[in-house]
């Protein structure tokens, strides 16, 4: 059985400045790993790659065998076609620190764009999936209500949703929680359990060292560009190998 | 001064200025509408990072701006005839209108789309929309809302700038008035009149975009 994800030697640089030095990393169907690491050390632009929202100069990301971004034509590294990229952006979904949802959109329409303009379902199809995902992130009842008569954690429960009906094979979590009043992020976390337990593969960047120790089944320690250590949560957070991540881990609030 | 008021000669020939109105509306409403295409398309080039996109829509808005829109009137009736590109008086007015409301509906939309925060291009990106239906569904109908009130007095200047096609003899509401005039020589009433009208028609486009703008604003 082929990895759902594999990243081989990732290398990504803005301008001069290399931010991934040489990142591999593999996952299985269902995993769900958790990337730790101090800021600046290029969680983000990992996840970022991966759904090739960011470009990338070295090595291959690969989801469910299929290469993302490039292709080799002629021993020569190229850019997919945009139209491409937008099909193999749907094998991911990504929630952003910052929900992102369309403000002039209700939260059902939130959903049903992407069902709409990319899987082409029609408007009741599309409205009966958007309906069915608020109902698993408990906001069924506001499906008519725009981002705007939400709270932060309320959006980012319809943002996932929004991401997850696409029926992605891998969920891509950026901080979620972390631009959300301390007593909203549970509600958002519990969402991610659920969808944890549910078997979701999901890649999930977080602050939240409590929640990751529960969550995950392996823990990524990103510093400085590379992969410094993973391994189980259990290892990873009360055996730490290398110097940094017990570093880390006395400065974070797991404790 | 024995000049006493009277404005029966001018009521006689009402329906003229009424008629010389409904095409100075009609002017505008071509003019905005393939302005407003022109317009959105040349903000996105304006804002694209793609230099050979971006410079020869910079050339175009500059070049209409610092043009006097009387200048580029007479340049489209008399002057393209000479190069073989001849239309009539009502089209070639409402091209050139176009042409001009495009630069300026152009800056508008600009300023619009660079309010609109990237990580909405993102989430669409991510969940596998195209450029294309990103600008579409979500980019425009959110810089349409934030540029209401700037749009609804740029509307009300173009409709004003119908006036000019008087120039070229277009039957509008000020060749009209000024037919009136000579013929009637009721100078003052004539031209009270015709403001009246202008002063009345902007009002209620004004308040129209008002109610555009209250039916669009998104509920919190
Ligand atoms: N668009 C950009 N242009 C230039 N440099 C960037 C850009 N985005 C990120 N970087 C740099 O890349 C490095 C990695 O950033 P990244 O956002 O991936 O870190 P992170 O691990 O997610 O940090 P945080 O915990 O603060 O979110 C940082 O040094 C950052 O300054
Ligand atoms: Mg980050």
């Amino acid at each position: 059985m082929s990895n759902l994800l594999e990243i081989r030697d990732l290398h990504k640089s803005y301008g001069d400045v290399e931010v991934l030095k040489g990142v591999d990393c593999t996952m299985s169907q269902g995993d769900v790993i958790s990337i730790i690491g101090s800021s600046g050390s290029g969680k983000t632009t990992m996840l970022r790659c991966i759904n090739m929202l960011e470009e990338f100069q070295g090595g291959t990301i690969s989801i469910d065998g299929q290469e993302i971004g490039y292709e080799l034509v002629g021993g020569q590294r190229r850019r997919k076609s945009e139209k491409e990229i937008a099909r193999q952006r749907a094998l991911t979904g990504m929630a952003f620190q910052q929900f992102n949802l369309f403000p002039h959109m209700t939260a059902a329409r939130n959903i049903m764009l992407g069902l709409m303009k990319v899987k082409k379902l029609n408007k009741e199809e599309a409205r009966s999936i958007a309906e069915k995902w608020l109902d698993r992130v408990g906001l069924r009842s506001r499906a008519d209500h725009f981002p705007g008569q939400l709270s932060g954690g309320q959006q980012q429960r319809v943002a996932i949703a929004r991401a997850i009906a696409m029926n992605p094979k891998l969920m891509l979590f950026d901080e979620v929680t972390s631009a959300l009043d301390p007593e909203l992020v549970n509600e958002v976390l519990q969402v991610i359990k659920t969808l944890a337990q549910d078997g979701m593969s999901m890649l999930l960047v977080t602050h939240e060292m409590r929640f990751a120790y529960e969550v995950s089944n392996r823990v990524i320690f990103m510093n400085q560009g590379r992969i410094g250590e993973e391994g189980n949560p259990k290892e990873m957070f009360h055996k730490p190998k290398s110097e940094r991540l017990a570093e880390f881990l006395k400065t974070s609030s797991f404790g | 001064m024995g000049y006493t008021l009277n404005f029966a000669a001018v009521w006689r020939s009402f329906d003229l200025l009424l008629e010389g109105l409904a095409l100075s509306l009609a002017l505008a409403v071509g003019a905005i509408l393939i302005g407003a295409v022109i317009g959105l398309v040349i903000a996105f080039c304006l804002i694209s990072r793609n230099g050979f996109i971006k410079r020869p829509a910079g050339v175009y808005v500059t070049i209409i701006r610092n043009t006097p829109i009387l200048v580029l009137v007479l340049f489209t009736y008399f002057a393209l005839p000479q190069l073989g590109f001849r239309l009539g008086k009502i089209e070639s007015f409402v091209f050139t209108l176009a042409l001009y409301s495009g630069a300026y509906l152009a800056e508008v939309f600009r300023a619009g789309l660079l309010s609109i925060p990237g990580g909405l291009r993102e989430a669409g990106l991510a969940i596998g929309l195209t450029e294309m239906q990103i600008r579409t569904s979500i980019i425009a109908p959110l810089m349409f809302r934030n540029v209401l009130p700037s749009l609804s007095s740029t509307i009300i200047s173009l409709f004003k700038d119908t006036s000019l096609a008087a120039a070229i003899a277009v039957p509008e509401l000020t060749f009209e008035a000024r037919k009136i005039n000579v013929e009637t020589f009721r100078v003052i009433e004539t031209w009270i009149v015709a403001s009246c009208l202008y002063v009345f028609t902007c009002s209620i486009l004004a308040a129209l975009m008002r109610q555009v703008e209250r039916r669009l604003s998104l509920p919190r």
